[in-house]
């Protein structure tokens, strides 16, 4: 070798003699350094496209979700506020399996063994990697609400993983008569989405206002004191839903003691607030997975290098999207696909010697208000002393005109075909 | 009544404090910028449809290839005939087999282009408003000049911009972009752009050439294109970054 040996192409040696030495001639094909990519959300679907894309068949990719079809989170509000359908949020992996050869393995990821590098499914199999990309979104804390249950959320759903949570929130909200009352008890942080639950509430505002329900009340119970784009949402409840949104802070409620989901009431300090729907949003962990296979720390998420994206841990894993601890990052959907490039390019580095560019992060988050109403905060990320930070950052601003607005929502619904594109191709 | 005084409170507080400021953003999202337009200043209805052909089309005297081939002469040309363009492979077999834009095929086509010419490139979605597609093909007739270009090459390839995007455009384009990095970068383009060339509401930016994208980019830097989303991405970007990313997109094929 002349001009010396990397690190990275030295690793390239060892992986694929020891193939060569491993396995038959005639199976030399399945020598290829192996990836698997845990949860195909938009980390994992993105990560598992962009290697075996850019890696043009040199790696072998395997894709593992527990659904056959994934529902995105993201514009799941839309479909609460009647914009969307449920079949237009959710997508099938049949293009990532016939255009890039993905393997896609419908299944639970119960544990890995990281001695071993493999990955047990629940059903017991086994599935061999050289690289573990785990991007397994959030799990509920269940127990983090008094009176709140993985049953309970059958009466009261938190609809905060997309799918059947979702539908029953949507046909719960469907019920609501002219009268009744909402009550949400929003999630502490950090959480998926940060402007999620308030792009919910104005949503949820929608549908009854569409149905010319003048008599009812969507009430907020927030642990916390401060929320994303909480200017823009106050501004648009005033304009849009006035009188039907009520927020309490904690300085107002002093503090969420339990729930009742039988009777939808939730207590805190100050009153007992009773609505005909409860949506509770508990707090959030790394999904299961992450903790099983010991990547996360004692906040419940993972710890990873801000360059790469890879864990901390274990060298021969990275974690991205919601599980991991992304510094400024907030868990969405975009950064999510953003932190997959970066991991999928270091994926490809360690494995078969491509060429590995500073790590550049990007988000965006768009809000719907109100038909036509779209706000959006935005950031650019590098790492910097070890975290991922904020390079540089934008806002809507509150008075802004309806002609910006509306070109905002026409432009998170061109991002939404744009990212679900960029994850199932 | 300590929930009704906490909550007149919060509410007097939260109301004062987010009362609107007013903001005199004009913000048109439509990827339409500055370039080819030599047409008079009136704008009238058929102009007005035309911004969003703007963005890939040029008409009317000194107009040339872009992103699509120049429209003039449109009216009663072969489809796929405009030299120095790259065609789809679809496109040049409908010129084969006779289409001709007259008026009903235009409108057919504007209807819904993809329907019309299945695995055409044109990234447009259609135009619904059958007024609306009359309105636009008159006034293409109007705006295109008495005889198509004879060869748009021959034309200046300089568009009209500023001397200072002009300037920056060529410092930037003066460095060899590496389509390599490009495409790494470009990752963060293909999340709202999407790589194939579709456009649902985020303008296609495949294929762009190399020329027309430095200055787009310059234009979002500077607020001649107002859009936060893409000022945020383009204010971090380096010179070798844009000229790498052009290099990319440029080459790039809708598919």
């Amino acid at each position: 070798m002349q001009g010396g040996l990397t690190r990275r192409h030295f690793g390239l040696l060892l992986s694929t003699s020891a193939a060569v030495l491993a396995v038959p001639a005639y199976l030399r094909a399945q020598g290829k350094p192996k990836v698997v990519v845990i949860g195909g959300g938009a980390g994992g679907a993105t990560a598992a496209r962009y290697i075996a894309k850019d890696s043009e068949n040199a790696i072998d990719v395997t894709l593992i979700d527990e659904s056959a079809k994934f529902t995105t989170c993201f514009f799941s509000n839309l479909y609460l506020g009647g914009y969307r359908d449920f079949k237009s949020i959710t997508h099938g992996y049949d293009k990532l399996e016939s255009n890039y050869g993905i393997k896609k393995v419908t299944g639970r990821a119960e544990s890995v063994d990281v001695a071993a590098k493999t990955v047990k499914m629940a059903d017991g199999s086994t599935i061999p990697y050289d690289r573990l990309i785990v991007s397994p979104g959030i799990d509920i804390v269940y127990d983090s609400i008094s009176g709140y249950s993985k049953e309970a959320a059958e009466i009261a759903p938190h609809a905060w993983k997309a799918g059947p949570q979702t539908e029953l929130l949507k046909a719960k909200l469907d019920a609501i008569q002219d009268g009744q009352n909402i009550v949400m008890v929003a999630p502490p942080n950090p959480y998926r989405c940060p402007p999620g639950p308030y792009e919910r509430v104005s949503m949820m505002a929608h549908a009854l206002k569409g149905k010319g329900y003048k008599n009812c009340k969507i009430i907020v119970i927030d642990p916390k004191e401060k929320f994303s784009k909480q200017a823009l949402f106050q501004e648009g409840w005033q304009k849009h839903y006035q009188g039907m949104v009520e927020w309490y802070g904690p300085s107002v409620h002093g503090g969420i003691k339990s729930v009742d989901v039988k009777s939808g009431a939730v207590t805190t300090d100050l009153d007992t607030f009773k609505g005909a729907l409860l949506n509770v949003i508990p707090a959030q962990k790394a999904g299961a997975i992450a903790a099983a296979a010991g990547l996360t720390d004692d906040s419940g998420f993972c710890p990873i290098d801000a360059s790469t994206m890879r864990s901390t841990k274990d060298p021969n894993i990275f974690i991205i999207g919601d599980a991991s601890i992304a510094g400024a990052m907030p868990k969405s959907a975009f950064s999510a696909n953003s932190q997959a490039k970066v991991a999928a390019m270091n994926v490809r580095g360690d494995l078969i010697g491509s060429k590995v560019f500073p790590a550049k992060y990007a988000n965006t988050c768009w809000s719907l208000i109100e038909t036509d109403d779209g706000v959006k905060v935005g950031a650019q990320y590098a790492p910097a002393e070890g975290k991922i930070a904020a390079t540089s950052t934008f806002i809507s601003q509150t008075g802004e005109d309806a002609a910006l607005r509306k070109s905002n929502y026409e432009e998170s619904v061109g991002w939404y075909s744009g990212i679900t594109a960029d994850m199932f191709g | 009544m300590r929930l009704g005084n906490r909550l007149v409170r919060y509410q007097s507080n939260c109301v004062l404090r987010h009362a609107p400021i007013v903001q005199a953003v004009i913000a048109t999202f439509l990827f339409a910028g500055t370039i080819g337009s030599a047409i008079a200043d009136t704008t009238d209805a058929g102009e007005k449809l035309f911004k969003v052909c703007k963005a890939c089309h040029e008409i009317g005297e000194g107009a040339h290839n872009k992103v699509g081939p120049h429209l003039d002469g449109i009216i009663g040309r072969t489809a796929g005939t405009v030299s120095g363009f790259n065609y789809s492979k679809a496109m040049l077999e409908a010129g084969t087999s006779g289409l001709k834009w007259d008026h009903e095929n235009l409108a057919k086509y504007l209807e819904r282009p993809r329907d019309f010419i299945a695995g055409n490139r044109m990234s447009y979605r259609g135009m619904a408003d059958t007024k609306d597609r009359e309105t636009l093909i008159a006034w293409l007739g109007k705006a295109s000049s008495a005889k198509a270009a004879v060869d748009p090459k021959a034309l200046p390839v300089a568009v009209p911009i500023s001397a200072e995007a002009r300037s920056f455009t060529d410092i930037v384009l003066a460095q060899k972009g590496d389509p390599e990095y490009g495409e790494y970068l470009a990752g963060e383009c293909v999340t709202c752009h999407q790589s194939s060339g579709h456009a649902d509401g985020i303008p296609s930016i495949v294929g762009l050439p190399a020329d027309y994208f430095v200055h787009a980019l310059f234009e979002y830097k500077t607020n001649v294109r107002r859009n936060e989303v893409m000022k945020l991405r383009v204010v971090n970007l380096t010179n070798e970054e844009i000229a790498a990313l052009a290099a990319y997109f440029s080459k790039l094929e809708p598919k």
